[in-house]
């Protein structure tokens, strides 16, 4: 018994091995790219159940430099959806290569797993009804203000509701999508989210006009495509893809593509322009941490 | 697996407060007890109440019994709390639908507490039907042969033995509140799930996370477990069903 015990804990507290995912992609024949269902518009399904986004279409590209580099040019990939609460443990555990969603480049983050640069950034934000007349975070005080569990927005109200003294009564959707539906069914007089989401929510909305994206910046939030730690040739081969997008100005296309022209289901446009944060990053592509674009 | 394991996190301070992820789950704990007791109370008397029902021979009595079992019990969960939060507001008068969605105090716990205790009321009413018309028919005709009248038999004649009888299935029906009672997350009390999912977000330890969540959860089942039992056992009368010679 004690020696089962004492082999457990060696398990589990075993220091992390060095990963390569490119001798287990080269083994297996495949390589799974982790996608997310509603993360518009870079990583949902489309009305066919069928992954795409900018991020599918920047982790295809990746796929493609594994081909040239591994000679598999019958490598299979795979998908597999992933939500905010398993995306980390399933690219650890090996199940997922390429986390293809809109996770936050943070700091507890890299701890656990690897980003590749940063190829979209958010500005955390609040949508609320126009006709509630609310333009910034003071005129909360006392109000309820909705957010999704498990989303970062939640440790930024929290942050800024003691910075500013504000008294938020906050609420909680277990997705977007029920957040959004706390917004329109006036539970909730604000929500607070990534903007690009929130344009997506409102541009499917049942009346878009109805609201707007207003007040301060609570973050910017450096959004990348994840990967295992510790695994320097698969994070070297992923780092140059994506740097030669950036490099050949391909990645303004697919920027155009996904933010600034009609997309699926409903053929609407977000009408959502490259902000000048993403501008410098494309000029000079980094993997530094959301702390570290907050410092500043 | 390439994991970065962290026991110590639980005593780690949450981001941007002071508090540790150690009271995040006690606080998600005491809502999961909260709901669960709550909702179980109302459980009982309303399932006892329309478990008995469900024998009467009054006809519109036993219908009213049968539509309520059926209405509870044929939605799922998830759905019967989104209906309560989300579209029972809706149905209200305007300025009453406002102050439930706004003002209305602890709304989320009573919400879910209402709800589960409603879904509940309807798995336990089947098991006290179940239990009564277990019992020989004699019984029934005997009690009223001595001139008890209905309620009366039902009293101190029918009810005390069927209540004991199902005790055993009704353990399992305890168990499951404190289990159904993580579907509260989705309308936002702060339960353990609702804990968990915000403590792996916040931490980024989420093995650890699930692995704490799932022994709480367990803990709680097996204190209801051995609860019942002891009821279970100081109820027991001798020469009855299952009892100690």
């Amino acid at each position: 018994m004690k020696r089962i015990a004492i082999a457990a804990c060696s398990v589990l507290l075993a220091a992390p091995a060095l990963a390569d995912t490119l001798a287990k992609v080269k083994d297996s024949g495949a390589i799974t790219l982790g996608i997310r269902e509603s993360s518009y518009p870079l990583s949902y399904l489309d009305a066919s159940q069928k992954p795409i986004g900018y991020h599918i279409d920047i982790c295809n590209r990746i796929a493609d430099a594994v081909k040239t580099q591994l000679k598999l040019p019958a490598l299979k990939v795979q998908h597999q959806a992933v939500t905010s609460q398993n995306r980390i443990p399933l690219v650890a555990n090996g199940t997922v290569d390429l986390e293809c969603g809109s996770t936050t480049n943070n700091e507890a983050r890299q701890k656990q797993v690897a980003f590749a640069p940063t190829t979209f950034v958010t500005n955390v934000r609040m949508a609320v009804k126009k006709s509630s007349g609310i333009k910034g975070l003071p005129e909360l005080n006392g109000k309820p203000v909705a957010t999704t569990t498990g989303t970062t927005s939640v440790q930024l109200m929290r942050g800024h509701e003691k910075g500013k003294g504000v008294d938020f009564k906050e609420v909680y959707g277990k997705d977007h999508a029920d957040s959004f539906l706390m917004l329109e069914t006036d539970r909730a007089v604000a929500f607070v989210m990534d903007d690009n989401l929130l344009a997506g929510l409102i541009a499917t909305s049942k009346a878009p006009a109805d609201y707007a994206i207003v007040g301060e910046v609570l973050s910017v939030e450096p959004i990348a495509i994840m990967l295992r730690k510790d695994d320097p040739a698969f994070k070297k081969l992923v780092d140059e893809a994506v740097k030669a997008l950036m490099k050949s100005g391909e990645i303004d296309k697919l920027y155009a593509k996904w933010f600034m022209a009609p997309i699926p289901p409903r053929n609407a446009s977000l009408n959502f322009p490259m902000s000048d944060k993403l501008k410098e990053l494309i000029k000079a592509p980094s993997d530094a941490p959301a702390e570290a674009f907050n410092k500043k | 697996m390439n994991y970065n394991w962290n026991w110590g996190i639980f005593l780690d301070q949450v981001k941007g407060g002071d508090e540790t992820y150690l009271d995040w789950l006690a606080t998600g704990l005491g809502w999961t007890v909260a709901v669960s007791l709550t909702a179980w109370l109302m459980a009982l008397l309303l399932g006892i109440a329309i478990g008995t029902l469900r024998t009467l021979p009054s006809r519109p009595l036993a219908t009213f019994g049968a539509a309520w079992v059926e209405l509870f019990r044929n939605l799922p969960l998830l759905v019967q709390m989104f209906l309560w939060f989300f579209v029972v507001p809706e149905l209200l008068p305007k300025d009453w639908g406002l102050w439930v969605k706004r003002d209305m105090p602890a709304k989320e716990f009573i919400t879910a507490a209402v709800c589960l205790g409603l879904f509940t009321s309807s798995r336990v009413a089947e098991q006290v039907r179940s239990g009564i018309q277990s019992l020989p028919r004699g019984q029934m005709h005997a009690a009223l042969a001595m001139g008890f009248t209905l309620p009366q038999a039902y009293r101190h004649v029918l009810l005390p033995q069927a209540l004991r009888r199902v005790i055993p299935p009704l353990t399992s029906e305890f168990m499951n509140v404190f289990k159904n009672s993580s579907v509260a997350f989705a309308i936002g009390v702060m339960e353990l799930t609702f804990q968990a999912r915000q403590m792996q977000e916040d931490s980024e330890q989420g093995i650890e996370t699930y692995v704490a969540v799932t022994i709480l959860y367990f803990l709680c089942a097996i204190i209801a477990n051995r609860g019942m039992a002891v009821i279970e056992a100081r109820s027991r009368i001798p020469g009855l069903i299952g009892g100690s010679h």
